[in-house]
C-alpha cells in the first residue's frame, strides 16, 4: 500500500492526489490522442460516450453530489441542442457563442425548475422533473418555428472559427476537449466551497444551513450548473445526431442518464464517466445479443436433441425481438446495481484497487455497509 | 453587557405548547447550562436559536441585535454555532471537508472564481485551511484528517461535530447534549475541552445537558425547565436542590 507523504497544505488543493495519479491521468491522454488511429471505425461511438460523459458530469453535480435526483435533464439536453442549432443556423452566431448561448439558456431553464425545487424533496422533486421534461417535450413539438417541430431539424457539421469539424476525427476532438474542460471546471467548482455546500446539502440540510449555507441560493446554483453542463452535451449531441427530432428528448434518455450516474457510481467524477461507457455501449451489446443469441442458445440447447434446438432458438428469438427489450434491461440493471453495489461500478474498482493494494490482509468489512441507527427523525 | 438574550420565548406546536415564555441571559465569558426533563423544551430552544423554527412570542437578542427574524443561515456569520444530539455530520465526506464546511460563513470567493479556481481562490483555501489545522490541533484530531465520517467511532464524531462549530469562529457556542452517547472517560475529556474553549478561545458556550457530573463540573450558571416554562435559575448546586427541580425530575 502507497501512503503520500504530505509536506505542505497545497498538497491537498491539487487535482490529483500525488505524481503517480497524475502520470495515470497522463497516459489516459496519451491514449485518448492515439485511440483515432486504435480504433476508427468505432471513433462515432466513443464521441457518443464522451458527450454521455459530460451528461453524466451534469447529474451527478445535481443528484451524485447535491442529492437532488431529477428525472428531467433529456429536457435540458434538448434545450441545449435545439437552442444551439437555432442559434448557430437560423441566427448565424459563430459557433462557439451559440454553444456558450446555449448553455446559458439551459441554466437559466435549470434555475426555473430549481425555483420551485426547492420545496420539494426526494421523490417529488424527481416527480416535478419528470412533468416538466415531459412539458418541454411538448414545447419542441409544438414550437415549428425554431425547432421544427415532428419534421424534426437537421444539423449542419460545426465549423469553429473557419475551421470545419465534420469528420468523425475532427468531432471526436472536439468531444474529448470539451469534456476535458467540463471535467476541469467541475473538479474546480467541487475542491471550492460551492462544491463543499452541495456536498453537506446532500447529507445533512439542517447542518448544512447552520453552518451558513442558504440552501435555496447552493440548491439553484446546483441546479443551474448542472443544466448549463447539460446545454453543452445538448450542442454537441445535436451534432452527433445530425438531425433533431422531439422524441430522442424522451423520459427513457433521462432514465438512461440516471441510470449511468447510479451504475457509475454516485458521488464522484469517475462514476459518471464510468456510468457513461456502460451506458452508450449497452444499447451496443443489446443489439449484438439480438442478432447472436438467439443461434447460440438454440446451439447449446442443440445437445438435447434437434426438436429443443429449435424450439430453443425460435423462443430466443421471440423474446429478444420483443419490443420493450431495451427498457427493461435498463430498469433491470439498475435495480440490480442498487441492490447489489450502491457504490456502483467506481465502488467496485476502488474495491478492487484496495483488494490489491492491501494484498493478501483484504477485509471484506471494510466495505460491509452498516445500518445506523444513530439519527433520529429529522426536524422537518 | 449580556451577549445573548431570550425574552419571553414561547412556540406552539399545534395544540402543545412546547415553550411558554422562556426568558434567560448568557453573560459574556459565560458557560450557561440548561437541563430538564425529557420533553421539556430544552433542544426547542437551540432549534429557536439557530432559527429553524419561529417563535410564536418573544424575542431573541444577540450582541444588542435582534436575531428573533435573522434567516437561518445567517445565524452563523453572526457568531453562533451549534452541534446536535443526534450528530448532523456530512457523513459521506472526510473530517477535513466537514471542518472546511465550517468555514463556509466565511466564504469570500465567488462562484465564476471557484470554477477556474484563481490564484485568489487558491489563497483562501490555504487561509480557510490553516485556521481549520488550528482547531485539529487544539482538539487532538490530527489522526483523522483523511477519514471518512462513516468510518469513525461516535466518542470521535461528537469531537469532529464540536471542531466543525468552532470551525466558524463564533462567540456563543451552542452544544446539544456534548456527553450523550460518551463513556465516563469521554465525558471527563470533554468537560476538559469545555473549559478550554471558554478560557484559551474566549467562546462564550451554552449548552443543553443530562449528565449532572458534567453539568457541575464547568457550569457557571444552569436553567432548569419543565414543560416549557424556566423553574430555576442559579449556580449548579442551587438549581440541583431547589425543590420545584426535585419534584420535575423525581415527581411527588
Amino acid at each position: 500500500m502507497r501512503f503520500v507523504f504530505k509536506t505542505s497544505y497545497t498538497q491537498d488543493l491539487g487535482l490529483f492526489r500525488d505524481g503517480v495519479q497524475r502520470r495515470w491521468y497522463i497516459a489516459l491522454c496519451v491514449g485518448l490522442l492515439v485511440l483515432p488511429t486504435l480504433i476508427p471505425t468505432y471513433l462515432v461511438d466513443v464521441s457518443l460516450v464522451l458527450i454521455y460523459g459530460l451528461a453524466g458530469l451534469s447529474l451527478m453535480v445535481l443528484a451524485g453530489y447535491t442529492g437532488l435526483v431529477s428525472l428531467g435533464h433529456a429536457a435540458f439536453l434538448g434545450i441545449g441542442a435545439y437552442a444551439h442549432v437555432y442559434f448557430a443556423q437560423n441566427l448565424g452566431v459563430p459557433w462557439v457563442v451559440a454553444m456558450a448561448l446555449a448553455a446559458a439558456l439551459t441554466a437559466a431553464a435549470g434555475i426555473v425548475v430549481g425555483l420551485p425545487a426547492l420545496r420539494m424533496t426526494g421523490i417529488y422533486l424527481t416527480i416535478a422533473t419528470l412533468a416538466f421534461a415531459l412539458i418541454i417535450q411538448e414545447v419542441f413539438v409544438h414550437w415549428e418555428r425554431v425547432t421544427g417541430g415532428l419534421r424534426g431539424k437537421p444539423v449542419d457539421k460545426p465549423v469553429i472559427f473557419g475551421l470545419p469539424f465534420g469528420s468523425d476525427v475532427a468531432f471526436y476532438f472536439l468531444c474529448v476537449g470539451v469534456l476535458m474542460l467540463g471535467l476541469w471546471l467541475t473538479a474546480n467548482v467541487l475542491r471550492s466551497p460551492t462544491g463543499r455546500a452541495w456536498v453537506a446539502i446532500r447529507d445533512s440540510e439542517i447542518a448544512a444551513q447552520s453552518m451558513g449555507v442558504h440552501l435555496a441560493v447552493y440548491k439553484t446554483m446546483a441546479f443551474a450548473y448542472s443544466a448549463g453542463l447539460m446545454g453543452v452535451a445538448g450542442a454537441l449531441f445535436a451534432h452527433k445526431v445530425g438531425f433533431l427530432a422531439p422524441d430522442i428528448f424522451s423520459v427513457l434518455l433521462s432514465i438512461q442518464f440516471l441510470l449511468m450516474v447510479v451504475v457509475g457510481g454516485l458521488g464522484s467524477l469517475h462514476g459518471a464517466l464510468f456510468g457513461a461507457v456502460f451506458v452508450a455501449m449497452l444499447p451496443v451489446a443489446i443489439s449484438q445479443a439480438r442478432d447472436s443469441l438467439p443461434a447460440w442458445i438454440g446451439a447449446a440447447a442443440g445437445i438435447f436433441g434437434p426438436g429443443a434446438g429449435t424450439a430453443a432458438y425460435l423462443g430466443m428469438d421471440r423474446f429478444v425481438k420483443q419490443p420493450g427489450l431495451e427498457p427493461g434491461i435498463f430498469g433491470l440493471i439498475l435495480v440490480l446495481f442498487i441492490l447489489f453495489e450502491p457504490l456502483g461500478i467506481y465502488g467496485r474498482w476502488l474495491k478492487l484497487r484496495i483488494f490489491f493494494s492491501t494484498f493478501p490482509l483484504y477485509k471484506r468489512a471494510t466495505f460491509k455497509r452498516q445500518k445506523s441507527y444513530m439519527r433520529s427523525e429529522r426536524l422537518r | 453587557m449580556t451577549l445573548f438574550k431570550a425574552d419571553g420565548l414561547a412556540i406552539n406546536f399545534g395544540g402543545i405548547r412546547a415553550l411558554d415564555g422562556v426568558t434567560f441571559e448568557v453573560e459574556p465569558g459565560e458557560i450557561f447550562t440548561i437541563i430538564g426533563p425529557n420533553g421539556a423544551g430544552k433542544t426547542t430552544i437551540f432549534n429557536l436559536v439557530s432559527r429553524i423554527y419561529d417563535p410564536s412570542a418573544g424575542r431573541l437578542t444577540f450582541r444588542d441585535e435582534d436575531i428573533t427574524r435573522v434567516p437561518p443561515h445567517e445565524i452563523a456569520r453572526r457568531g453562533i454555532a451549534r452541534t446536535f444530539q443526534n450528530i448532523e455530520l456530512f457523513e459521506h465526506a472526510t473530517v477535513l471537508q466537514n471542518l472546511l464546511l465550517g468555514r463556509h460563513a466565511h466564504r469570500r470567493s465567488r462562484f465564476v472564481e471557484e470554477l477556474l479556481f484563481l490564484p485568489r481562490v487558491r489563497a483562501l483555501e490555504l487561509e480557510h485551511r490553516e485556521a481549520v489545522e488550528k482547531v485539529i490541533d487544539f482538539l487532538d484530531l490530527q489522526p483523522y484528517r483523511d477519514s471518512l465520517i462513516a468510518s469513525l467511532p461516535y466518542g470521535v464524531r461528537k469531537v469532529v461535530e464540536m471542531a466543525r462549530a468552532l470551525c466558524t469562529q463564533p462567540r456563543l457556542l451552542l452544544l446539544d447534549e456534548p456527553s450523550s452517547g460518551l463513556n465516563v472517560e469521554e465525558t471527563d475529556g470533554m468537560a476538559f475541552w469545555i473549559q478550554d474553549i471558554r478560557a484559551l478561545l474566549g467562546i462564550t458556550v451554552l449548552m443543553v445537558e443530562h449528565d449532572m457530573r458534567l453539568v457541575s463540573a464547568v457550569s457557571d450558571r444552569v436553567l432548569a425547565l419543565n414543560y416549557g416554562r424556566a423553574i430555576a435559575v442559579g449556580s449548579a448546586r442551587e438549581v440541583q436542590e431547589h425543590p420545584d427541580v426535585v419534584k420535575a425530575y423525581l415527581g411527588g
